[in-house]
């Protein structure tokens, strides 16, 4: 494959790298899609959401054969105490029509995404990796794989390579990432009997249930925890701050035990048999810590460009918009015949006026508040407080509802340390919340 | 339904190199480390200390990536395994 020459090279099959490769094949670029593992998805990993409507924009025609597992009817938050929840939820017929987000596993969708490029024309390479940029000046003018001879040149290289992304600290438009920028997720793939999963979580045919949970369960460390239903699966896994995960020294599959053992949790997957453990990290810088997104010769999209809106678990959704724009942009460069980071620019127009830009502008504080705030406090004390106010307003002991109130109240101050504490964490949240 | 780290990594399907993709760049600094964070924060158990030098079980990488941000001293030189080698998931 020595000096051949294409429009574009996608490093990495995941949904930016297969958005991109997609979009731009079926303009009629010619277009290589580069991936390390045996095939698409063979290294990827989510929770489990995948969303319909950036699916749709990236598909119109195509979305709804997409391989997934079920389609969300209700969204739970947990806020977990040692043996008890506070709970909040959300169920609504409405999301069937059309589909808001579905549990998909990576392996399959990968896939069956990455087939759509290839179907346009996309020239798939897989087990390849790249190993570096070619660059001449501050161009990029290709990649060099692990193959013999394994150099390939294009006009444009689409940085699609996940969270790690050697090839873009190679172009050091990003420093290194540090610790408090990425948490580090594991998670288990349950089977359990779909009449099982029918039962526990009141689902009827292919409906699904997600459940995100906070508090406790993470062990005093800033993470969120996770138990989506698939057909006949469960995803339940946890992640946490790679800083915080340093400092505790708490093995991360041991934290994924604890989180089976939660009363809330146990009765939900008890009796189910693990049939694959996996890790990975997630950006989670938020909109501080995204780089540039293009410049002479080269595109950065998903993972790769930390565009994942954690406040939300919402990442994959990010991935395949920035792909496609990424794309667009190139099919624009195309027309031009100019590659520089003068027209490939309008990428970054794209993205800063999409949902992207807004969604993560608008949490931009919470990666600092997470990475300054006592986790502590955010993570066992505050739900631990929550979870006793909650059972003292429940319970009926002849106590009278005033004083119960007021106890309530003191609970969460000394959580807090004192009222002020308390009012200045919440104005914190707030402000971390709205930009 | 606990499970040990050697049953966890017995449901991923891996295709080892001879090569190891991760190598400790300098015994010495280990030795100095005092926390040995990459022998707690790996979710495959891939380091462990033997009181004198980090072994470094590559076999076992999920090529998640924590150990070359978190490792306090940068003293692991990180890359992916060859192309088609290492972890490939199932469900993922």
């Amino acid at each position: 494959m020595a000096n051949e020459k294409f429009d574009a090279i996608v490093v990495g099959a995941g949904p930016a790298g297969s958005a991109a490769a997609y979009t731009m094949a079926k303009a009629g670029l010619s277009v290589v899609l580069l991936e390390r593992g045996e095939f698409p998805g063979a290294k990827n990993l989510f929770g489990g959401v995948l969303y319909r409507k950036q699916l749709e924009d990236v598909l119109p025609d195509q979305w709804h054969k997409a391989p997934v597992e079920r389609h969300i009817v209700e969204q739970r938050i947990w806020l977990m105490g040692k043996d008890s929840a506070v709970t909040f939820s959300h169920r609504n017929e409405a999301y069937k029509e059309p589909y808001n987000c579905w549990t998909a596993l990576r392996v399959k969708f990968d896939q069956w995404f990455a087939s759509q490029a290839e179907a346009a024309g996309a020239l798939p390479i897989y087990e390849t990796v790249a190993t570096e940029l070619i660059t001449e000046g501050d161009r990029v003018v290709g990649v060099r794989t692990d193959r013999e001879d394994g150099d390939l040149y294009a006009d444009v290289v689409v940085i699609a390579d996940g969270v790690n992304s050697l090839l873009g600290k190679q172009l050091g438009i990003h420093k290194e990432w540090q610790p408090d920028e990425v948490s580090l997720a594991v998670k288990e793939i349950i089977a359990l009997p779909k009449e099982k999963i029918q039962d526990r979580f009141n689902l009827e045919g292919d409906e699904g249930v997600t459940i995100e949970f906070m508090g406790e369960t993470s062990l005093g460390m800033a993470g969120m925890g996770f138990l989506y239903t698939n057909k006949d699966t469960l995803s339940l896994g946890i992640g946490v701050m790679v800083n915080h995960l340093k400092k505790k020294k708490i093995k991360p599959y041991e934290l994924l035990d604890h989180v089976k053992k939660h009363p809330m949790i146990r009765r939900l997957v008890e009796g189910g048999e693990t049939k694959e453990y996996s890790g990975h990290l997630i950006p989670e810088g938020g909109w501080n810590s995204v780089p540039p997104l293009s410049g002479n010769g080269w595109c950065i999209t998903g993972d790769a460009a930390q565009l994942v809106n954690f406040v939300h678990r919402e990442g994959s959704n990010l991935a395949m918009t920035s792909g496609r724009m990424a794309g667009e942009a190139v099919i624009e460069a195309k027309k031009r015949g100019d590659f520089s980071r003068e027209t490939l620019r309008l990428y970054d127009q794209k993205v800063a006026e999409s949902f992207i830009r807004k969604d993560l502008v608008k949490y931009k504080g919470m990666h600092q508040i997470l990475k300054e705030e006592d986790p502590e406090l955010l993570f066992t004390r505050l739900p631990q407080a929550v979870n006793r106010a909650a059972y003292e307003m429940f319970l009926v002991d002849g106590v009278p509802k005033g004083e119960k109130q007021k106890k309530a109240i003191q609970y969460l101050k000394q959580a807090a340390g004192g009222t002020w504490n308390l009012l200045k964490v919440g104005m914190k949240g707030w402000r971390a919340m709205n930009g | 339904m606990s499970s040990s780290i050697a049953e966890k990594l017995f449901t991923i399907r891996y295709k080892v190199d001879d090569q190891s993709h991760l190598i400790i760049k300098d015994q010495q600094v280990c030795l100095t480390c005092e926390t040995k964070e990459c022998t707690h924060f790996c979710p495959a158990d891939v380091y462990d200390w033997t009181g004198e030098i980090t072994t470094v079980a590559f076999e076992n990488c999920i090529e998640c990536g924590t150990c070359r941000i978190g490792c306090p001293y940068y003293n692991i030189h990180w890359v992916y395994p060859k192309g088609g080698y290492g972890i490939t998931y199932k469900y993922g």
